[in-house]
């Protein structure tokens, strides 16, 4: 007979957990990750491997891990996704693998996300087998930005041989792995490990590198590298545009996550970088980054913390888990609401004007657009308000690369290889889609690497 | 990596300080900055490029020491030791070209970034006039270095202990009234370019100020820097940080500037205690 819920992953008391910091589930022991691996059919359609955006041969891991050979479970994983510590961690499992799973037709789905962690966090524990590295093809690749899709290109690019240099803007590198995704969701020691592993292979790092402002890509192509890959992400914070948003206490979701998590505030004053959080903090969005903020809000000593989103519950973009989470620690959701603008005492925010929504007809997303209820609105009190409603592809390495060419919304135009109008120039993840996920990006990544080296090896190669 | 070769003391609580920093140095022009991080637990601080020599690679900033990141890189980094990180150039270079007659206003650590700009305008074929002020003389510096850089140069300061006494508002209101004043460049404390604004506006004289908001990365990514430009918000580091002064929403940017008072405070506070001990 097989289990017909998945087996249960241990997690941090949310009473203790929002005081600190920490990971909030434990992952699964040896004994309840192969327990949890038994409930798969190892159906011969598998679904489960269409559902996931990089095709891990998901059966075949299970299987291994079934049968306790967790080394072999990873090498497969490793296969086809090379951060799978951080996949499991942070997919989206329900609209992806876990979505299709055959099993979720009757029960709940095999628990592959927990699995994918499990067998990753093994291996790092242990000690992580290196890719091997190709033979030096004397080519030089220039990979600006280390968030998912640049670490996963870096990584490919060294399988095939060639000399990667990755550039980054800030003063550490992972991207949104880094500054944006809280450390109670994703240890910043495990996105520290895979760079690391990175730099073992023999991958240079140069933080501090603004493309665009310390150099140009046109710069890097003169400077001896054959081809640059560009994943600079989707970093630019979007605003409401209602009046009073500069108020102090205003903050964007990147700007307070930045401050937590890649300056560390929440480890003021003994790290230099402060924060302040008022008694009460509104979060404004319904995605993951919305949820971040919101928890992250509460750990920092918020007393309470509302949510306010302009649909419902049910399109709401984050993690189903991520919701749960949020709501067993506290955070008090506001649907069908929207801000209008924000209220302020001697140039702090006091409060938040809102307007009640309704649902009206489906808008170009498939989504019900929402639509304000006239003189429904109505002012909440707050001292903090964190604006979470998206974020847009970084402007400055398309500005400064005559001849790249971009779409309406500002993302650069690639094929699904990641090929841009300019010859030698590949990009892809967050700046090619708009903000999306971190193993879209990560296939992105991928793939560009496939191309970069046909590109060095057919078209450069044929050249000298 | 961007080790501080020299360092001077250039008046009271003001360190000219010169860095290894050859990739921002090969790129530099007059009007932009660099994000400087002393050490693995430091914040983000943005200071203009005052300077820079691509040939030697190196970059010169002059800080003066206001809270916990300043004073401590005042006291705690001596020559030979490092930064953790400088990155740059940031922000828009100053738009140079031949306007005719410039006007160069510096109030106290604001001699530093003007003396760049100055020096392109020059270059460019402009006739520059410098305007520089402190409260005291004992704040002036680089006044040699400044006059190299203009036609003529006017000190004042507040007490008159050195050259004029008064604000540098009261030449520039003299020189934009008397006319034949074609643009004006003002960097100094909030207050300062906002008076300065205010003069060039009753004048009809395009100004140009370099707004110091908070920072975070100084790349575009936080917003923390958004100031309010002719109704509109902008952000300060990447669409800055150069703005006409008579657009700016002043107040809005003063207010925003002491947004972490309170958090300032107790950390200078806990820097100079840990001094103590440590010294102790
Ligand atoms: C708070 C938050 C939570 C999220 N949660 C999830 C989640 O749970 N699950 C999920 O799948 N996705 C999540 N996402 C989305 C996911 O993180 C992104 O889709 C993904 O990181 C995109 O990867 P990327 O490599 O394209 O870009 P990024 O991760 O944004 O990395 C881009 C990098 O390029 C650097 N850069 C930018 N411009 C330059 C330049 N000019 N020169 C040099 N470097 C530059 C940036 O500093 C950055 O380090 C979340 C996003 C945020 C913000
Ligand atoms: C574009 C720009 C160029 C600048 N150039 C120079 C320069 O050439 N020389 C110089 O001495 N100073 C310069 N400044 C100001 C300098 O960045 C601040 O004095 C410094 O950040 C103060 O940090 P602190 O920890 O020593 O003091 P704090 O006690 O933290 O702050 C003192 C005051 O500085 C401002 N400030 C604090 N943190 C920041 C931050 N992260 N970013 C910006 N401002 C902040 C606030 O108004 C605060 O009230 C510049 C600022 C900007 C925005
Ligand atoms: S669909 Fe579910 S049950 Fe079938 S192979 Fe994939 S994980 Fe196993
Ligand atoms: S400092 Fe972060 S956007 Fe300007």
């Amino acid at each position: 007979m097989i289990r017909k819920t998945q087996v249960p992953m241990r997690e941090q008391d949310p009473r203790e957990r929002i005081h600190n910091f920490q990971e909030v589930p434990y992952g699964y022991t040896p004994e309840e990750a192969i327990q949890e691996a038994k409930r798969c059919l190892q159906c011969k359609n598998a679904p489960c491997i269409g559902g996931c955006p990089v095709e891990i041969d998901i059966p075949r891991f299970i299987a291994h891990l079934a049968e306790g050979d967790f080394r072999g479970a990873i090498r497969v994983i490793k296969e086809s996704n090379n951060l799978p510590a951080i996949c499991g961690r942070v997919c989206p499992q329900e609209t992806q693998c876990e979505g299709v799973c055959t099993l979720g037709k009757k029960f709940e789905p095999v628990a592959i996300g927990r699995l994918e962690r499990f067998v990753a966090d093994w291996e790092r524990e242990r000690g992580v087998e290196l890719p091997p590295v190709g033979e030096p093809t004397g080519f030089r690749v220039a990979v600006v930005g280390s968030g998912p899709a640049g670490l996963a290109c870096a990584v490919d690019l060294r399988r095939f041989g060639h000399a990667v240099t990755m550039f980054e803007a800030l003063h550490e590198p992972g991207g949104v792995l880094m500054y944006g995704i809280p450390e109670f969701r994703l240890p910043k020691d495990i996105v520290r490990a895979e760079i690391a592993t990175l730099q073992e292979m023999g991958v240079e790092l140069v933080t501090n590198a603004v493309v665009g402002k310390t150099f140009t890509v046109d710069e890097l192509l003169a400077d001896g590298y054959q081809a640059v890959f560009v994943g600079t992400g989707a970093g630019l914070p979007r605003f409401l545009g209602v009046p009073g948003e500069s108020l102090i206490g205003v903050y964007s979701a990147n700007e307070f996550l930045t401050r937590v998590n890649l300056m560390r505030a929440y480890r003021f004053p003994e790290y230099d970088t402060p924060i302040r959080v008022g008694r009460r903090v509104a979060v404004v969005g319904g995605g993951n980054v919305a949820m971040d903020a919101a928890r992250t809000a509460l750990r920092l000593g918020a007393e309470e913390v509302l949510v306010l989103y302009r649909r419902t519950e049910a399109e709401m973009p984050a993690r189903r888990e991520e919701i749960r989470h949020a709501r067993e620690e506290g955070v008090v959701f506001h649907f069908l609401v929207s801000p209008v603008r924000f209220l302020g005492e001697r140039g702090e925010l006091a409060g938040v004007e809102c307007i009640r929504m309704e649902l009206g007809a489906p808008d170009e997303s498939g989504r019900r657009r929402p639509v304000p209820i006239e003189g429904s609105e109505f002012v909440i009190t707050i001292e903090t308000a964190v604006i979470a409603i998206g974020n847009q592809p970084h402007p400055l390495v398309p500005r400064t690369t005559p001849g790249l060419s971009v779409t309406r919304w500002g993302t650069i135009q690639a094929d699904e290889e990641g090929a841009t109008s300019r010859e030698g120039v590949f990009a892809g993840g967050d700046i090619v889609t708009g903000a999306a996920t971190v193993i879209s990006a990560m296939g992105a990544g991928k793939k560009a690497a496939r191309a970069i080296d046909r590109y060095l090896r057919e078209r450069v190669a044929s050249r000298a | 990596m961007y080790t501080i070769l020299e360092k001077r003391r250039l008046a009271h609580g003001i360190q000219e300080y010169t860095v290894e920093a050859p990739l921002v140095a090969r790129a530099a022009k007059a009007g932009q900055f660099v994000v400087i991080r002393l050490h693995q637990r430091g914040e983000r601080i943005p200071i203009t490029l005052a300077d820079w020599d691509p040939d030697r690679g190196t970059i010169t900033l002059v800080v003066q020491a206001v809270g916990k990141t300043t004073v401590e890189l005042e006291e705690c980094f001596q020559e030979g030791d490092a930064l953790a990180d400088v990155v740059g150039p940031l922000g828009e270079p100053s738009e140079i070209e031949d306007y005719g007659r410039v006007v160069c206003v510096a109030g106290g650590v604001g001699i530093a970034p003007i003396h760049p700009v100055a020096r392109a305008l020059k270059e460019a074929g402009n006739e520059v006039i410098c305007i520089a002020g402190a409260r005291n003389q004992g704040l002036l510096f680089w006044l040699d270095r400044l006059s190299q850089v203009c036609h003529e140069l006017i000190v004042t300061t507040d007490d008159g202990s050195y050259g004029r006494k008064g604000l540098v508002t009261e030449p520039l209101k003299e020189l934009v009234g008397a006319g034949r004043v074609d643009r004006v460049w003002a960097i100094g404390p909030a207050v300062m370019m906002k008076f300065c604004s205010l003069v060039c506006q009753e004048a009809g004289v395009p100004i140009i100020v370099s707004l110091n908001p908070i920072m975070v990365d100084g790349t575009g990514m936080c917003g923390a820097c958004r100031v309010e430009v002719d109704g509109q918000v902008r952000f300060g580091c990447v669409d800055g940080p150069e703005f006409p002064g008579d657009k700016v929403n002043w107040d809005l940017l003063i207010a925003r500037l002491s947004a972490f008072k309170e958090e300032e405070r107790c950390a200078l506070e806990r820097y100079r205690e840990l001094l103590k001990e440590a010294t102790a």
